[in-house]
């Protein structure tokens, strides 16, 4: 079979029609995609679109068979059963969530499922040798025989790539490869996957930053509620960032962050010479005397790249949940208060909501309501006995005030997309009546309409008078949400600019250096 | 074949579970010759299971919370025979020996609470070190010995309920109880079916409900009159009074009240549990600690029952509380589990040793059946939930347990970004 192609570049894939079902849901209809030969094609949509599934489909985890339609991967229809199959055929899927091995070193990541031997057993030497180059392929230098979990998240992502390189790879696909990579890493990832296209290697990109896309893609195909809407060229159609999001809503959004004056009052939530040591390793400070301080009705941002001492910062105040505590203040109204547990910053009204929220944030056991009122038992129950009909009425209110989407407060939050598992996190938290609410990452793999009502809870809880600080990665983000931005460089907050101050540019520079700022 | 479907609908799964004992019980009255279910049988049955249906109780919560424990049989016939010593040669009476026998379970539950939760020693290390050092102690202040324990303590494991007002030809009290039962279930059932309609939440079909109430009343009267007609002198047994009291007590802690909430979080997600307030330390503390008091009950209900406490009681008794716990729907990885799904997986393996006994099968064969029964129900259970569909016991227990979506919800391919991103990592 031979498939038709364009004079001047040839095809390297076609789905064409792809449709996949799911009990009582249709993830994908009738989906079409054409990537071609030593391009980098983008696929972009909202949660839930079918993204992740149309990647499913053709890397062969859902196996042929499994889906209606045809792939038609070099010249011929595919039919892969597994994901193998589909290797084999030189199709390499690297998830957003990486699969090595913590405790393997590179080199055994990199080979594990591959390893090259001689007489039936492995050649380390041989395998050695190779990622040596391997590595200097995708430019990462470390030594081999280090441990996976010794390295950064940035570098294990390279480590994913070299272990493709390894499978002789012609299309790569990279689900969220930056989601959890800092602004270098993720342009170091960038520039590594304009390199492979320079060595003939295809790649298709999915990513929420787009930015990125804009940046390095040549094509994209933008897929909404399951059906391919259009493919874009970015050269030739002069595609920017709200083109894409056009697309991928289905409508055009005035404004990514809702309209907002703020009604910043006084001074209520002060923090003082707080230092903290890390939790293993002695005499490593993780927060290095830092003062802050949060004004009623002011959303304060925490800019800094990661690994900078944010998150840690954070979570040593709200109850000294990291690492162990040095020296420091803490002054709510003006009186110091102390709060050595989690369940005192509580009481003391404060909540926080973690940048992880699965392993952190989220019992994916748990139901909408359960979740809702988990913070905040004592509120629902008389004398220790929980009352299940006000915790359904709490749940209810929440669920239709946030607008979650969820058939009700009785479905699984595992069963949620990020955008409604956010919003029933931000409705325990809201339940607590939180005086001053963290907010560590809020918006990270949600997606862009979700982010918008996201952006207006945040908003409307600064104007109810309560304090908001928000960690974000995102420097747009901040810019457009805060009133006034910290910026943390190796655990020490090097700055603080108003709104009016602050840009992209005068942020980086303080998040990469020492230098104090008034 | 289509009207039955229809009758039952969705609910063949719901009453998974019961309907598998129900089938072994049919299966062995069948089998038996209709031995299984008489008066004699059943109360036996109940004598000979309570103590580890108790510790099954106490296991599950041990088991939501993500731990396991190995020591109860050695606690069990430690405590046990320390209370037989104490009352031997001490002379005190029975009601102190019981709170005695209970104070020291607690004691030892504080020690394996202690290391599991504040050293942070996982609990199947402490447990197993705790199994091996208390069954010594129990050899070592016994003496390998057997010690005989009084009349009036013997109550607590082979009483019955006294006869009282007048003689009807059965046994008055066991007839209030079995009464009162049925009214609290039916009450209960209308009750929370009501709130849930106010409330807007999902409620079952109307009719659906009723066949439930029918056949659990039945199932109820049934037992009830069964239990009341036994031989003269025996009625429901003492031991059969605890499990019931320790059932709604449990149950009721379990899915109603902050603690109970606390251990299902903890089990569920400890790093968000801490997140959101919850001592977990606290909690793991407490849930060990229970775990060995009522370790100490089941010791001791057992010494009563046997009459003398023995050098080796409580051997294996860990094995089937865990097999009944894990046979009643909990998860290994905690954070899933309820206290009824637990009694009638306890039930369930109870059934099977009495009735394959009832059959003179010899030991080497029970062993066996009894493996392959508790591989198979995990197994049914495992496959449901991979398939996406809630897990049997899980929609069983729908209505006992707290109402949750929780258990076996498929994943579906959607797009939700988790970032692996932990600030340990981070630093």
């Amino acid at each position: 079979m031979t498939i038709p192609t364009t004079q001047e570049e040839p095809v390297i894939l076609e789905m064409r029609s792809i449709t996949k079902e799911f009990p009582g849901v249709k993830a994908l209809s009738n989906v079409s995609l054409r990537v071609k030969a030593g391009e980098i094609h983008a696929i972009c949509g909202e949660n839930g679109a079918g993204k992740s599934t149309l990647m499913k489909v053709l890397s062969g985890v859902y196996p042929y068979g499994s889906y209606e339609g045809d792939i038609v991967y070099q010249a011929e229809v595919q039919q892969f059963k597994d994901i193998r199959a589909s290797e084999h055929a030189g199709i390499v899927i690297i998830h957003q969530e990486l699969a090595l091995i913590p405790e393997l070193s590179i080199t055994e990541n990199i080979f594990l499922g591959n390893e090259p031997t001689k007489w039936g057993v492995i050649d380390w030497a041989e395998a050695r040798k190779r990622s040596v180059e391997l590595l200097a392929r995708v430019g990462l230098r470390e030594d081999p025989d280090t441990p996976i979990k010794e390295i950064g998240v940035g570098k294990q992502q390279l480590v994913e790539i070299a272990k493709a390189l390894n499978k002789s790879v012609k299309l790569l696909i990279l689900d969220e490869p930056t989601a959890a990579l800092n602004e270098s890493d993720s342009q170091h990832l960038l520039d590594l996957i304009l390199g492979l296209k320079g060595k003939g290697i295809t790649s298709i990109i999915i990513s929420h930053k787009l930015n990125e896309i804009e940046q390095i893609a040549d094509e994209i195909t933008i897929i909404r509620d399951g059906k391919s809407i259009e493919t874009l060229n970015v050269k030739r159609d002069g595609v920017d960032e709200d083109r894409i999001i056009k697309g991928m809503v289905g409508r055009t959004l005035e404004s990514r962050f809702p309209d907002h004056v703020p009604k910043i009052g006084e001074v209520f939530f002060e923090v003082r010479n707080w230092t903290v040591g890390h939790p293993q390793i002695q005499d490593r400070l993780v927060c290095k005397n830092s003062n802050f301080f949060v004004r009623r009705g002011e959303i304060v941002g925490f800019a800094g790249l990661m690994g900078a001492g944010r998150t840690e910062l954070a979570r040593s105040v709200f109850g000294r949940s990291y690492g162990h505590f040095v020296s420091g203040q803490v002054y709510m109204d003006g009186k110091e208060v102390t709060l050595r547990n989690v369940h005192q910053a509580i009481e003391a009204g404060l909540g926080y909501v973690t940048e992880d929220r699965k392993s952190l944030g989220l019992n994916l056991l748990d139901d909408i309501k359960t979740t809702t009122v988990s913070a905040s038992l004592e509120k629902i129950s008389k004398r220790s006995v929980v009352d299940t009909n006000k915790e359904f009425a709490v749940a209810e209110q929440y669920r239709k005030s946030l607008r979650t989407k969820a058939p009700s407060v009785q479905e699984g939050v595992a069963k949620l997309s990020g955008g409604n598992q956010q919003k029933v996190v931000l409705a325990k938290w809201m339940f607590t009546e939180p005086e001053l609410l963290i907010l560590d990452e809020p918006t990270r793999g949600i997606d862009v309409g979700a982010k918008y009502e996201i952006y207006g809870i945040i908003q409307r809880l600064a104007n109810e008078g309560k304090g908001v600080i928000v960690i974000s990665s995102e420097l747009p983000e901040l810019l457009g949400l805060s009133d006034r931005i910290y910026t943390i460089f190796e655990g020490a907050i090097t700055g603080v600019l108003n709104k009016e101050e602050a840009s992209q540019e005068s942020l980086m520079k303080l998040m990469t250096s020492a230098r104090k700022a008034a | 074949m289509n009207a039955l479907k229809k009758l039952f609908g969705g609910d063949t799964r719901q009453f998974g579970m019961i309907f598998a004992l129900v089938a072994l019980i049919v299966l062995f009255q069948w089998l038996t010759g209709g031995i299984t279910l008489t008066p004699g049988n059943v109360i036996n049955l109940f004598n000979g299971n309570s103590y580890i249906l108790i510790l099954a109780i106490g296991m599950v919560l041990v088991i939501i919370a993500g731990h396991i424990d190995l020591s109860v049989g050695s606690v069990a016939a430690f405590v046990g025979m320390v209370v037989a010593i104490a009352m031997r040669d001490w002379n005190i009476p029975w009601y102190l020996a019981i709170l005695l026998g209970l104070g020291l379970g607690a004691l030892i539950g504080a020690w394996h609470g202690w290391w599991t939760a504040y050293v942070g020693i996982p609990a199947f290390i402490v447990t197993l070190a705790g199994m091996l050092i208390f069954r010594g102690a129990q050899q070592f202040v016994g003496q390998s010995n057997s010690i005989p324990v009084p009349r009036e303590f013997q109550y607590i494991g082979a009483g019955y309920l006294p006869e009282v007002g007048p003689n009807i030809g059965y046994n008055n009290l066991t007839l209030l109880i079995g009464l009162a039962a049925v009214a609290f279930v039916v009450y209960g059932e209308v009750r929370r079916r009501r709130t849930a309609k106010a409330l807007g939440a999902e409620v079952p079909e109307t009719w659906v409900v009723v066949l439930k109430l029918v056949l659990i009343c039945a199932a109820i009267l049934y037992a009830t009159y069964l239990f009341a007609t036994g031989r003269p002198g025996t009625s429901f047994p003492v031991p059969g009074l605890i499990l019931a009291v320790m059932v709604l007590i449990y149950g009721f802690i379990s899915s109603k009240t902050i603690v109970g909430r606390h251990v299902y979080a903890v089990g569920g997600n400890r790093h968000a549990a801490e997140l959101s307030g919850v001592k977990s330390k606290k909690i793991n503390f407490l849930v060990m600690m229970n775990m060995s008091i009522i370790a100490g009950l089941a010791g001791m209900i057992f010494v009563a029952r046997s009459t003398s406490a023995g050098p080796s009681d409580g051997t294996g008794w860990e094995l089937d509380a865990i097999a009944a716990v894990f046979i009643g729907g909990a998860a290994v990885t905690g954070g899933v589990g309820t206290v009824i799904g637990s009694i009638v997986g306890g039930l369930v393996m109870a059934v099977l040793n009495n009735g394959l006994q009832l059959l003179s099968v010899g030991a080497d064969w029970q062993s066996m059946i009894k493996g392959l029964v508790l591989l198979v129900a995990v197994a049914i259970d495992v496959y449901n939930k991979t398939q996406g569909r809630a897990s049997i016991i899980g929609l069983m227990m729908k209505n006992f347990n707290r109402p949750s979506g929780g258990p076996g919800t498929p994943l579906q391919p959607d797009e939700v970004t988790s970032t692996k991103e932990t600030i340990s990592r981070e630093a």
